[in-house]
């Protein structure tokens, strides 16, 4: 027999007040410095949320060592501030989870879940991304300059006006744009060599809605039975080279160059994929 | 009069060639018996034509030239709408007396199926929960009352407690008295906790599953009666956010549908929707044409597209995963709400359920066989998964032997009927009980198994506008407030009976509870003592 009181919450333990945890912030005006070596992640957010009800602006959070959920808890209705978080070191899972207009930019590697269920705002990642990026993302955009991991893009959504954005400067591994039911992903594939294609296999399997833009070369075998693909239109093309242009202003590319590419437009070919299956 | 129809059979089909109506005839000819047979007086029927007007399934038919009704039996479903709406009960609905040979092995719906998916070539969909013979352990276990050696307590005279708070107990309660024992305070660190009036909850069931005018009725009855409903993955319409938000456990799941900040900080508690009674282990499909307007705003999905939920979630492969999910939605609602995980009663349920609660659960919510569902294959609903009775009461004696009950708080679903089955679940360990189908029953659902078709006659669980008027959330609502009314004075009658007056005494209580009819492994799982011992 175990006894329950051995239990120990992996996530909680520790846990220390915010008046404990004040030593670890500065705030000048509409800044801060938050320094978050020492920091659980729990404590991280508390002082996110401490520092946006103190009508700070842009914060730095400093020694990020693997803390997640950054930015998670930074639904606060009434006065609804906006953050602007620089996050130096390394963010752990689910970045941004269910974020709410806040902008997060990662000097750095992020871990796995950036933007899981994002409502809207903006991440920036300097370097690359794990696994499950924008899973069921609602809204807002994510740029990340390299690579992303497996299991991009699920399920994300849109509705009306409500669009959410990736755009990724490598390339996807499997399962890419999975159960995708809305939103526009862009795959620039920028590290791949002269004739090499996409690593994904299952590039939109039950995809339902949504367009993946994809630069670079895929073969058919690596696309899932939903998709087709199309070429792009003007519409597309405009659409893509505003979103490289972002992507080229935020880390230095040539956006000439990327538009030269060769680019595809996949898309599902039925809003309802499974819609046969069934006796009724 | 038959000669009179012959003729017009006759000379619908030299002028039009369409007989379809008459004999049945389509591309394929289909073999199926009708399920119901309609029984029509001819004596009583005025021609009022109200049959032909309920009838989503377009069964009855008025001929003007022949001032008669006609019925197409095969497509009847069997809902009663007609019969009840009749105003001269000149109608009755039975289940259709032809037989094949009788054959224990190869059954009349065996046989039926077989033929259905010759014609079709797909998986057998079907609604509502299991309806084989599985054993209803609910039947098999009976209650004690207090008889000389201890009173009973009549809940018409004496306060009688209910109220049930669902989430996360301390694993100590540290008390300080102040001095000539004023001012007692609590030291312990308390968790957020929900409090309900009754342990009586209204299970998952999705705005798009059933209709707005359904969903609406739920809402208000919780908040009248002070319990809680549950949105299913479907989200939480902006329109009934102010309003009900408080009353509402709102569902996260695969399809993460309408999951936004705002929907999971005005609820009540939050749900992980892992499985499904009903369909252990595998996704939903909300076909598209039920995907209205409205439906697509609160899913935020585009109208007329499939809402797919996934099997599984795809950012939980493991409990460590399903832990960051459960602490990701304690963070994204400031850790003021419990987090429920739901999960389908299946073989290892007790470890699954111990893996829940260590990840961070502040309830374990369990839906077993007999659990309901708007659509599901029927393959699936008639065979996977195992009855809620031995999961609750391997669940509870798993977290008790772990020192871990307290942890968390159990509700289970799937096959509660009355509130003798409620009390039985508590003695079982349940804290509280989830109702779906009681519910629906109680707005006018007749179990007809058709959910899935978006046709429901009674309003329910379709988008259709000319049905779904049909309900109305006032009159609904109140009889879903009458419903747990009557429950809850039934549980407190059983309670006062057993000479206890809260509820909490009586949960887990085992010894309330003696088994009739069990084999010994069964009277072992449920942790009950045969009648007589």
């Amino acid at each position: 027999m175990v006894s329950g009181l051995s239990l120990r919450d992996m996530f909680l333990e520790g846990v220390r007040p915010i008046e404990k945890l004040l030593r670890y912030v500065e705030i000048e005006d509409d800044r801060a410095i938050i320094d978050a070596s020492e920091l659980k992640h729990k404590e991280v957010n508390d002082l996110l949320r401490y520092v946006a009800l103190k009508h700070v602006t842009k914060v730095d959070l400093v020694n990020v060592v693997g803390q997640r959920y950054i930015g998670t808890r930074l639904h606060i209705p009434n006065p609804s501030p906006k953050l602007e978080i620089h996050i130096q070191g390394t963010p752990g899972n689910d970045l941004g989870a269910f974020l709410d207009r806040h902008r997060i930019i990662v000097h750095g590697n992020a871990q796995d879940g950036v933007g899981n269920t994002m409502d809207d705002g903006e991440i920036v990642v300097y370097g690359r991304a794990g696994d499950v990026v924008a899973m069921s993302m609602r809204g807002g955009k994510i740029f990340i300059r390299d690579n992303v991991g497996y299991r991009t893009a699920i399920h994300m959504k849109e509705y009306v006006g409500k669009i959410p954005i990736l755009v990724v400067g490598g390339t996807a591994q499997d399962f890419f744009g999975e159960y995708m039911a809305g939103g526009r992903v862009i795959l620039l594939g920028l590290n791949l060599k002269e004739g090499e294609r996409h690593k994904a296999h299952y590039i939109g399997t039950g995809m339902h809605g949504g367009i993946i833009y994809l630069r670079g070369k895929v073969e058919d075998y690596q696309l899932g039975k939903e998709v087709g693909i199309l070429k792009l239109e003007e519409e597309d093309w405009k659409f893509v080279e505003r979103q490289v242009e972002q992507y080229c202003n935020y880390f230095g590319a040539n956006k000439e160059k990327i538009m030269e590419g060769n680019f595809i437009k996949l898309v599902p070919v039925s809003r309802r994929p499974y819609g046969k299956i069934y006796a009724y | 009069m038959h000669e009179k129809i012959f003729e017009k059979i006759e000379m619908e089909k030299n002028q039009t060639g369409n007989i379809e109506f008459f004999l049945g005839e389509k591309e394929m000819k289909s073999f199926m018996l009708p399920e119901f047979i309609i029984e029509r007086s001819d004596e009583r029927c005025i021609r009022c034509r109200v049959c032909e007007r309920q009838c989503p399934e377009g069964t009855h038919r008025y001929d003007g030239e022949l001032d008669m009704m006609f019925h197409a039996e095969e497509k009847c479903v069997g809902c009663q709408r007609c019969a009840v709406f009749c105003p001269t009960n000149a109608l009755i609905v039975r289940p259709h007396p032809s037989q094949y040979r009788p054959n224990a092995n190869w059954t009349r719906e065996k046989l039926q199926d077989l033929k259905k998916q010759a014609e079709t070539g797909g998986v057998i969909l079907t609604g509502s929960g299991n309806d084989k013979p599985y054993r209803i352990y609910w039947d098999h276990l009976v209650l004690n009352a207090s008889q000389v050696t201890n009173p009973s307590i009549d809940p018409l005279r004496e306060p009688m407690e209910l109220r049930t708070f669902l989430g996360r107990k301390p694993d100590s309660l540290e008390i300080k008295i102040g001095e000539d024992f004023e001012g007692v305070e609590i030291q312990s660190e308390l968790f957020p906790n929900v409090m309900i009036e009754t342990p009586i909850v209204f299970s998952a069931m999705s705005y798009g599953a059933i209709s707005y005018n359904a969903f609406k009725s739920l809402a208000m009855a919780a908040k009248e009666y002070g319990t809680l409903f549950n949105t299913g993955e479907g989200g939480l319409p902006i329109s009934l956010r102010d309003g009900y938000g408080s009353s509402a456990i709102v569902q996260v799941a695969s399809g993460r549908f309408g999951v936004d900040p705002d929907y999971l900080n005005v609820a009540a508690a939050v749900e992980i929707k892992i499985g499904q009674g009903a369909k252990p282990g595998i996704g939903g499909h909300l076909p598209g044409e039920k995907v209205t307007e409205k439906i697509s705003e609160t899913r935020m999905i585009p109208e007329g597209t499939d809402a797919l939920s996934p099997a599984p979630q795809h950012d939980i492969y493991s409990i460590e995963d399903l832990s960051m999910l459960i602490y990701a939605l304690k963070e994204a609602t400031n850790y003021e709400k419990p987090v429920s995980v739901k999960i389908a009663a299946v073989h290892n349920v007790a470890a699954i359920a111990s893996g829940i609660v260590r990840a961070g659960a502040d309830i374990v919510a369990i839906d077993g066989l007999r659990g309901g569902t708007g659509a599901a294959p029927k393959i699936i609903r008639d065979n996977v998964g195992i009855p809620i009775e031995l999961a609750l009461a391997a669940v509870d004696k798993r977290l008790r032997e772990e020192g871990i009950r307290n942890k968390a708080s159990i509700l289970i679903a799937g096959g509660i009927r009355n509130s003798a089955d409620v009390i039985k679940a508590i003695a079982l360990g349940a804290d509280a009980v989830y109702i779906g189908t009681p519910a629906l029953v109680a707005m006018g659902c007749t179990i007809c198994q058709k959910c899935y078709t978006g046709r429901c006659s009674w309003g329910i669980c379709t988008q259709d506008p000319y049905l779904t008027r049909r309900l109305n959330p006032e009159i609904a609502s109140k009889r879903l407030v009458n419903l747990l009314r009557g429950w809850s004075h039934e549980i407190k009658e059983m309670l006062g009976g057993m000479g206890i007056n809260a509820i909490e005494s009586l949960r887990g209580n085992r010894d309330h509870l003696r088994g009739v009819g069990l084999e010994e492994w069964e009277l072992n799982v449920l942790g009950v003592k045969g009648a007589g011992e």
